[in-house]
């Protein structure tokens, strides 16, 4: 297991997606699958500087790396309020250019990035982002 | 991430290199937003050298192509767009809103 603390800026994005793409290599993850762990983490810590703390510098971001039997278990945790991903909705990219409006393809692709994504939250510990991605080989 | 311009008789070409998140995505918004202020709407962005995006970078694109498209006056086309990035792209959905071209002779020659 792996944890590191990282401050809540968008500056740590390079760092944070430098641990879990090391977690992801150790985990015998290709190419396509590392990618895939990089994008949905920089993803989820983007929303929790954004949406979960409401910009940058207001708390720390912890990230957790496990490596499980066929695969990596990653968690997310911060102190921020509370993210219900109930309230974002999907986006809709059939629509027209201009309709557009930049919110949820975060989520989406975290969705879809990874295996297993589980959020849940108590006042006493914040927001607990957790995802496993698997080996497909 | 670096970024360079360079000017073509009939439209723009922004290189951009390295990796493109929430906080590079800022540099990429001022370098586009930079030619549209300056009335310059066709824009070629080569993405050859760039191996990462996050759905931030993809979202100062779609605000560009708003930008540029408006009256038909322009476009934003891609060139060099990884494999990897393409995936993420067209996953999301959003690769229907951008011409893509293999490379920037193709693209600068569109306009």
């Amino acid at each position: 297991m792996a944890t590191e603390k990282f401050p809540g800026r968008f500056e740590s994005l390079a760092g944070i997606r430098k641990f879990v793409s090391e977690a992801a290599v150790g985990a015998g993850f290709n190419d396509k699958e590392i990618y895939a762990v990089e994008l949905a983490v920089d993803e989820a810590c983007a929303n929790i500087i954004e949406h979960a703390y409401g910009g940058e510098g207001k708390g720390e971001i912890i990230c957790i790396c496990n490596n499980i039997n066929d695969g990596l278990e990653i968690i997310l945790k911060d102190s921020g309020e509370k993210f219900n991903p109930a309230d974002v909705a999907v986006p809709d990219f059939s629509i027209e250019l201009e309709k557009l409006k930049p919110r949820g393809a975060g989520l989406f692709l975290i969705r879809n990035m990874m295996d297993d994504v589980d959020f849940k939250f108590s006042k006493e510990k914040g927001n607990e982002l957790r995802m496993v991605k698997r080996r497909e080989h | 991430m670096e970024l360079s311009t360079t000017e073509y008789k009939r439209c723009d070409v922004v290189k951009a290199s390295g990796r493109i998140d929430s906080y590079t995505a800022p540099e990429l918004e001022e370098a586009l937003s930079s030619l549209t202020a300056e009335g310059k709407y066709k824009i070629v962005l080569d993405m050859e050298e760039v191996d990462f995006m996050s759905s931030k970078g993809w979202w100062v694109l779609i605000e560009t192509q708003k930008n540029c498209k408006r009256y038909n006056r322009g476009e934003l086309v891609l060139t060099g767009v990884q494999e990897r990035i393409r995936d993420s792209l067209n996953l999301v959905g959003m690769g229907s809103y951008f011409q893509i071209f293999d490379d920037v002779l193709g693209a600068v020659g569109n306009f």
